[in-house]
């Protein structure tokens, strides 16, 4: 099967300090993929890799057929078909949703702005929030933000959507909200990345688990595997933390 | 009763009247002695008839200060200006002094002051000689500009209100277009109504211009350019690209270091020396240069403040719709630093217009310096308070009126959140 996107031998740097050592990961279209790991094991500098947020020194990083490397042109290409969602919601507090959700498919798309609209509004009727499209972020409880900034970046019809712990900053009784809206995705056949510590989310969508520590990937394997039988220590260690 | 209790809601009944009258009584003793030169207290020694404003005054607020009196206007006097004695006194020599200062004022700028006439003789008052401004009014606004040619100023001043006024009233779409005429079009429309040269229109040379229409001139030509361009340096300043960088600091640390006064003459005498022989800048393009890259060097620090202050993530979110530089910044990134430092963008247009004056040692007069001019003409010896107290009337106003619009301007964005 054909991969969309492949890491091979990735190793990333701040400084002196690496953050990101020896990274192979493949992931085929429409695979679903949970990356979990202690605070600080890159989990985070690892999704952004893969649209660039974030320069790799060595290896290759190739996305959908191009590779990502410093004289990339179009990198703006491959950003917009690689959706993202923060852990911040990162909207635009200048912006009514419904403009939030049109100003890059009217700007980076060219598309008329009623057909941008119209694209909007069906994806926040897709997250539930299509009567929230005139108020501004700031007017908006977290869970609504999360899901229009899901929406946002589903306006671009992305092939790919990296998910940064998308629910660590939610209240608990919010998470529920931003979880279905995920479930929903990924029933729909979207190739998703997701870093979360949400467990129960991971068993009901993932194909794939990958534990993460220090700069590693420590363990790989399908998901059934990676609950009940787990290779590693540090897994095992991991797993009995937060289970 | 027992009045060396403490004043409070019991005693309210008693202690408020008393307390009302003492401080009206201290108003009343200075307002009659500034307005009416006449001491009420007069019977008293000259040194506590003096102060004793000062002591019923302090009494007087001492025992109107009753906590949660419960009736509103008190709360809110003391709340504001009568909360401790500290503040009480305060209160008191800002009355005292107001009230003293009326009469002195009015006097020299009203009933004591000269209105008709047409030459220093008239002035025979004590007052201000408004005769001065009068008669050179014409100077003031339109320097040496022929006097009949003034009514293309005039026309093209209408044509900026006219445009502007109406914009106010037109659909948001309309408003577009008004906005990119005002910006690409008018100006050079207007600069052109006003030297001339073509049209049929006579030549008038700019060394000619003068007075508060060169003020707007100067001032509407230096906004409209330094605010795109210290924009751009403010983005360059931040900029990944090294060479991009240093230029902008560079040129942003070598005009905030240098006094405005300075690089005027030297627009004015310096730059000339470097030209090719046979070429030739208006004086007034140099001087409006020399304006517009100072103030923009300034602009590009606050725009900078706007920009730090935004949180990475916005840019990143951008980013990571598949928007460019150019784009980000566009939609994403300034609207929200503008926006932002509003209030730092109004005060560097509001130097920029009050450094206007500065264009006199390049032999240019603007309001302020047509005022210079007409007040060392012998016949008109000793009118300098006259002339400055008019230009800083007629500054206080424009920079007042920006003030506001500004002000506006920022309730306007901050509601549409
Ligand atoms: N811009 C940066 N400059 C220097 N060091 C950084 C930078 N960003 C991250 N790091 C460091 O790299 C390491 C990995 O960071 P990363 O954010 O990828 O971790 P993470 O697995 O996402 O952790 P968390 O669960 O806390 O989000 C951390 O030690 C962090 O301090
Ligand atoms: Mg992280």
């Amino acid at each position: 099967m054909s991969k969309i996107i492949e890491l091979k031998n990735v190793n990333k740097w701040f400084d002196k300090f690496q953050v990101l050592k020896d990274i192979d990961l493949e992931v085929a279209p429409q695979e679903k993929i949970v990356i979990c790991g202690p605070s600080g094991s890159g989990k985070s500098t690892l999704i952004r890799c893969i649209n660039r947020l974030e320069e790799h020194q060595e290896g290759n990083i190739i996305v959908d057929g191009t590779e990502l490397a410093e004289n990339t042109k179009n990198i703006e290409k491959i950003r917009a078909e690689v959706g993202m969602v923060f852990q911040q919601f990162n909207l635009f507090p200048h912006l009514s949703i419904l403009d939030n959700c049109s100003l890059a498919p009217i700007w980076v798309k060219k598309l008329p702005k009623k057909q941008a609209e119209e694209i909007a509004m069906n994806n926040l009727k897709r997250v539930q929030i299509d009567d929230q499209a005139l108020k501004f972020p700031g007017q908006l409880s977290g869970g609504q933000q999360q899901r229009a900034a899901i929406a946002r970046a589903l306006c671009m019809v992305p092939k790919i959507m990296l998910f940064d712990e998308p629910t660590s900053a939610l209240d608990p009784e919010m998470i529920k909200e931003v979880l279905d809206v995920m479930v929903d995705l990924a029933k729909g056949g979207m190739t998703m990345i997701v870093v979360t510590h949400e467990m129960g989310f991971a068993k009901e969508v993932a194909d794939y688990m990958i534990f993460m520590d220090e700069g590693k990937i420590v363990e790989r394997a399908k998901t059934k595997e990676f609950f009940e039988n787990p290779k590693s220590e540090r897994t095992k260690l991991f797993l009995s933390q937060i289970l | 009763m027992n009045l060396i209790t403490k004043p409070s809601k019991d005693n309210i009944k008693i202690f408020v009247p008393m307390g009302l009258f003492l401080v009206s009584l201290s108003f009343l003793d200075v307002f009659v002695n500034a307005f009416f030169n006449f001491d009420l207290m007069a019977f008293l020694p000259s040194q506590l008839s003096y102060f004793l404003p000062l002591i019923l005054g302090f009494i007087g607020f001492y025992l109107i200060r009753i906590e949660f009196s419960g009736v509103r206007p008190l709360d809110i006097l003391n709340k504001n200006i009568n909360s401790n004695n500290f503040n009480a006194l305060l209160t008191l020599f800002t009355i005292f002094i107001i009230i003293k200062s009326i009469p002195p004022m009015l006097d020299w700028f009203i009933l004591e002051a000269n209105f008709v006439g047409n030459s220093k003789d008239d002035c025979t008052g004590d007052g201000a000689c408004w005769v001065f401004i009068k008669v050179w009014f014409n100077r003031f606004m339109y320097g040496l500009y022929p006097d009949a040619e003034q009514w293309r100023i005039n026309t093209a001043f209408l044509i900026l209100f006219a445009v502007v006024g109406v914009s106010f009233f037109v659909s948001e779409k309309l408003k577009k277009y008004f906005i990119l005429f005002l910006v690409f079009v008018f100006p050079f429309l207007g600069i052109k109504l006003i030297s001339g040269g073509s049209f049929g229109l006579e030549y008038v040379e700019s060394a000619a211009w003068g007075g508060l229409s060169l003020t707007f001139i100067i001032s509407a030509f230096a906004i409209l350019f330094c605010f795109p361009i210290g924009v751009i340096l403010a983005l360059g300043r931040r900029s990944s690209l090294p060479a991009i960088k240093y230029i902008s600091i560079g040129f942003i640390e070598l005009w905030r270091g240098v006094p405005l006064i300075t690089v005027l003459f030297m627009s004015a005498v310096m730059f000339p020396m470097f030209l090719p022989d046979g070429t030739f800048i208006d004086k007034l393009i140099r001087v409006l240069i020399a304006i517009t890259l100072f103030e923009a060097a300034y602009m590009a620090e606050v725009v900078r403040g706007g920009l730090q202050a935004l949180p990475k993530g916005q840019y990143e979110a951008a980013k990571s719709l598949g928007m460019g530089y150019w784009r980000m910044n566009a939609l994403i990134i300034l609207p929200q630093a503008l926006k932002l430092v509003i209030p730092g963008i109004a005060n560097t247009l509001l130097a920029l217009v009050k450094d206007t004056p500065l264009i006199f040692v390049v032999g240019l007069m603007e309001l302020a310096g047509m005022i210079g001019l007409a007040k060392t003409n012998p016949k008109w010896l000793g009118m300098a308070m006259e002339g400055y107290v008019f230009a800083g009337l007629v500054f206080w106003v424009i920079c007042y009126a920006m003030s506001r619009y500004s002000q506006n301007l920022e309730k306007k964005l901050s509601t549409e959140r």
